[in-house]
């Protein structure tokens, strides 16, 4: 086997494992990890929304970051580069987090739903694989966000250092937080074991270039497919799992946090593809480069951060009873902002 | 010989960049890159077609530079 189809698959099967672990451990159904869940419930932590049910520090995603750090340096990788758009990768977080919680879940837990046979994935993952494809339409006339520029050290571990800090201090001083008592912010695996994982997953992730956008994005564009291997790795291993553990349940309804408005589902993931492959990556690769010093992408993961908080402020996240009207306003208002965006950032071919 | 300069892109711009130098069949690219993942993505590319690739690397930035046999 290749070496890098080796390190994608590895890691595929690694997440998909990690993931049926941390929901055996006590994480919401289909929710082991949830790049777009989790930092909502991060922000709710902060207070940044009040939304009672979905408010706890996710120390995966905290994990993550800094697990891809510490491999990056440990492998000569970590370089403080940033300065490609900044502000205009902000608005695309908002964007495509608009997209995440209309849909309930970035990609990759869209890959953790259908593992766990919730078919409403299956019409999110159409709609993901329709938003890539219009993504990879802009790429080739020309869209770029302009080149990113070496940066200080400071600047680099900057994200990475914030996340440290607010682990510790959420584990040590919870008072200063919201943590939901009921509901899928209350549903979580021990502190220790949930960061432990996500510093492994982090760490493979950062080797493979884990994401789950570039494995449809390059085989649709250069027919490479070698990123397509892990992201059937994750499912494959998430269905054989759930088989073994009899928590495969195929249906559209009584999905664990879904709703089965198909249009809306495949809408919120359509407006994620594009906006991710605007974007150079999905929400879970966004979050491996901020660890990788990418100040460009820690913007895009504080993007998502305040994305979360405006969805649960405005109501515009679903529910498990379905999509709200502001809800469907902001991911019509979403694919205008793509539209523009994608006009006013176009280069002569 | 032509230069396709892929530096501070991020991926998958490199790639598209130097697919769009080669699509006229020239037997010679270089490619300048500065991160680990563009200059794997860039090699896997110019392989697939038919490219042999050298690398050569200066202060963290990488030449690739592509022939035609």
């Amino acid at each position: 086997m290749k070496k890098r189809n080796f390190w994608v698959i590895l890691t595929g099967v690694v997440i998909g494992v990690a993931a049926i672990v941390l929901t055996a451990l006590g994480n919401p159904g289909n929710m082991g990890f949830c790049i777009a869940c989790f930092i909502r419930d991060t922000s709710g932590a902060m207070k940044l929304h009040t939304a009672a049910a979905v408010q706890y520090v996710r120390p995966e995603i905290i994990g993550m970051i800094l697990g891809a750090m510490i491999v990056s340096m440990l492998t000569k990788e970590f370089k403080p580069r940033g300065g490609s758009s900044p502000m205009t990768r902000f608005v695309l977080a908002v964007v495509v987090m608009v997209g995440a919680l209309m849909f309930l879940g970035c990609p990759l837990r869209m890959m953790l739903r259908i593992g766990g046979g919730d078919l409403n994935a299956l019409v999110g993952l159409v709609g993901f694989i329709a938003g890539i494809f219009v993504g990879t339409l802009w790429l080739r006339g020309g869209f770029t966000l302009k080149r990113a520029y070496a940066q200080s050290m400071t600047e680099g571990l900057m994200l990475p250092i914030i996340v440290a800090v607010l682990m510790v201090l959420s584990a040590l001083l919870p008072s200063l937080f919201a943590f939901s008592e009921s509901g899928p912010g209350a549903a979580h695996a021990p502190l220790l074991i949930a960061l432990g994982i996500g510093l492994v997953v982090g760490g493979l992730c950062q080797r493979a270039r884990f994401c789950t956008v570039a494995g449809n994005r390059d085989a649709m564009m250069f027919k490479d497919f070698s990123m397509l291997w892990g992201f059937l790795a994750v499912i494959v291993t998430t269905i054989v799992g759930n088989l073994i553990l009899g928590k495969f349940h195929l249906s559209f309804a009584d999905q664990p946090v879904a709703h089965t408005d198909g249009l809306w589902n495949f809408l919120g993931m359509a407006l994620v593809g594009w906006g991710s492959v605007l974007l150079g990556g999905c929400p879970l690769r966004q979050v491996i480069l901020a660890g990788e010093g990418n100040s460009d992408a820690a913007i895009t993961v504080t993007g998502f951060v305040f994305g979360a908080a405006i969805c649960h402020n405005f109501g515009l996240a679903s529910s498990g009873n379905g999509p709200t009207v502001n809800g469907m306003i902001a991911v019509v208002a979403g694919f205008v902002i793509l539209v523009l965006i994608g006009l006013f950032n176009r280069e002569r071919i | 010989m032509d230069i396709v300069d892929a530096r501070g892109l991020l991926c998958p711009e490199p790639v598209v960049l130097t697919q769009r130098a080669v699509k006229d069949g020239r037997k010679q690219l270089t490619v300048l890159v500065d991160a680990e993942a563009a200059k794997e993505n860039v090699t896997r590319f110019a392989a697939s077609r038919g490219y042999a690739v050298s690398v050569t690397e200066t202060g963290g930035e990488f030449s690739l530079s592509l022939t035609k046999a």
